[in-house]
């Protein structure tokens, strides 16, 4: 049993790493963008994996339940504010390379660090 | 039983990864990352993140689906793989997993009660929320009150997100009113009768629960993020259906920056009338009489701003990268 | 008691049927030759075993506002996925997809 309590960190780690993997070793912008997400997301399950308690429930206060244990809401907070902020950049990123697309006519990074050298 | 759903569910996030990492078309890995959002908000459900699973399945499920199609049709959908130092990355990575996995050994296991992290502010949260501010939901209370100077950041960043997309993307004011559209250009889904009627069906149920979840926030999950972004997946539905004419005639640009400044201002204006009213920024019992009711007031009108901004950025944001011409 | 006994036995029996139904379709998209077909496998999963799964989650959850819930749930589920299903084909369509045809006669052991 204690391997299932630690399988949330596992995959944690293996999410952040494989996210990790593809900003560092894929060319293409969009697809770096995407290994971004994917690394930002494994940080978020970290947070709310912290958060669960046993026997808990969501920490909607029931005025009915006396005794009720409640899950913490804290790191629900921040990961509420992190999603957002990470839709934000991932907006803004696509946006730039859109733009690194017209003036240059390529994403893929190796074409692009070419481009300037010459 | 519930834990073997979540082990399963788990599996498949890093399955989904690895088949996100070894594709070399965009347009599966854009549509592999939607899977991914969803799964991982019904992970943060099962581990009773409901705001979180809400605002992960509208936002990263939806949204960002929507603003990564709309960025890949002015690019090139397929990836041209490279080999530069594969191999390094690779053992990188590895070495990396390998620690975080032995570091994970001294974590506290899942859902212990006694972890370090549920000992300190958490359980002074959940005891004062019901003398202090008197909403059910706690999470809604931290977010807006409690914390509500990050809340107030976070608004901004979003404001920003939206602005510097505005920079770097808009066509100017003559974008929508361009009249030299190619005449093949089918506007919008015209011609096809099933998704265009479904869509004109379910878009003003979209339009309401958004609503709902806006001012349902203190009593369930809920709250102005998740309700910005139903409230602008209802309106790019429209879009999509509709065509972008349509769309920016229904809500037009100015009305969308209106949206997002008025936001904004209203999150900034609410602050500052605490402080006119003798107490300090952001201290919402200042409001009123009665401080619970001072509260809820300034719950409600920070929550209708987060709301205002957050769909205000997001249809700029889709607008702009609709409106843009491939290259 | 009899009542709940048959009541739990249905929705029991809805329950498998839909998960049956479900990994058929999972089977069905991963073995057909092309787009069409593999939707077509995949959309089973949509309608009868939305419909199976939801009904019997409704047996257990008895005369509730959840049932109601659940039955709006099925609605939208009912109304949105075979739309999006027929999207994708259309869009298959228009992006030049061909049905994998056999010519009559080959294959064909009867």
């Amino acid at each position: 049993m204690a391997v299932l309590g630690l399988y949330n960190y596992w995959v944690f780690a293996l999410l952040l790493m494989i996210g990790l993997y593809v900003v560092i070793s894929r060319e293409n912008l969009v697809k770096k963008l995407i290994g971004l997400s994917i690394f930002q997301s494994a940080v978020f399950l970290l947070y709310i994996s912290m958060d669960k308690v046993d026997g808990g429930t969501a920490p909607i206060l029931r005025a009915d339940a006396e005794n009720q244990l409640y899950s913490n809401p804290l790191p629900q907070v921040l990961i509420l504010t992190a999603i957002v902020v990470g839709i934000a950049t991932l907006a803004l990123g696509l946006a730039i390379a859109v733009r690194i697309n017209e003036a240059y006519g390529t994403i893929e990074e190796d074409e692009l660090l070419e481009m300037d050298r010459e | 039983m519930i834990t073997l759903f979540g082990v399963f569910l788990l599996t498949l996030l890093v399955i989904t990864t690895v088949g996100i990492v070894r594709t070399q078309n965009l347009f599966a890995a854009i549509m592999l990352m939607g899977i991914f959002s969803l799964q991982i908000a019904a992970v943060f459900f099962i581990l009773d993140a409901a705001d979180v699973a809400l605002t992960e399945a509208a936002v990263g499920a939806g949204i960002a689906t929507v603003l990564l199609l709309g960025a890949l049709a002015l690019l090139d959908d397929t990836e041209r793989r490279g080999r530069r130092a594969s191999r390094l990355a690779a053992v990188v990575v590895a070495a990396g997993t390998l620690l975080i996995l032995y570091a994970t050994f001294d974590y506290p296991r899942l859902g212990d009660p006694a972890a370090p992290v549920h000992q300190h502010v958490a359980p002074w949260y959940i005891a004062e929320t019901p003398r202090l501010i008197d909403t059910p939901n706690v999470v809604t209370a931290i977010l807006a009150s409690f914390r509500g100077y990050d809340t107030f950041g976070e608004v901004f960043v979003i404001f920003t997100a939206g602005i510097g997309v505005l920079f770097i993307l808009a066509n100017g004011a003559d974008a929508a009113r361009r009249s030299d559209l190619p005449s093949s250009d089918v506007q919008g889904l015209r011609h096809h009768l099933v998704p265009r009627l479904v869509g004109r069906l379910l878009m003003p149920f979209l339009v309401l629960f958004g609503l709902y979840i806006q001012f349902h926030g203190d009593f369930g999950p809920g709250g102005g993020f998740q309700a910005g972004a139903l409230i602008s997946a209802g309106l790019i539905l429209y879009a999509l259906v509709e065509g972008e004419r349509a769309a920016l005639r229904l809500v037009p640009q100015r009305v969308l920056t209106l949206l997002t400044v008025a936001g904004a201002l209203l999150f900034v204006g609410v602050g500052c009338a605490c402080m006119l009213l003798g107490g300090n920024f952001l201290d919402y019992s200042a409001l009123s009489a009665d401080a619970v009711a001072g509260q809820h007031l300034g719950i409600l009108l920070v929550e209708i701003g987060v709301g205002l901004t957050v769909s205000g950025v997001l249809l700029t944001i889709f607008h702009t990268f609709a409106a843009r011409e491939r290259a | 008691m009899i009542g709940s006994l048959i009541l739990d036995i249905l929705s029991w029996a809805l329950l498998i049927g839909g998960g049956a139904l479900v990994f058929i379709g999972g089977v069905g998209a991963l073995r057909m030759p092309d787009v069409y077909t593999r939707m077509h496998a995949a959309s089973i999963t949509d309608t009868l075993g939305t419909i199976c799964v939801l009904l019997g989650i409704i047996l257990q959850a008895g005369l509730s506002f959840a049932a109601i819930k659940l039955a709006a749930i099925m609605i939208f589920l009912l109304l949105t996925t075979p739309t999006a299903a027929y999207a994708l084909a259309n869009a298959a369509r228009l992006a030049g997809v061909v049905p994998v045809r056999r010519a009559a006669g080959e294959g064909d052991s009867s």
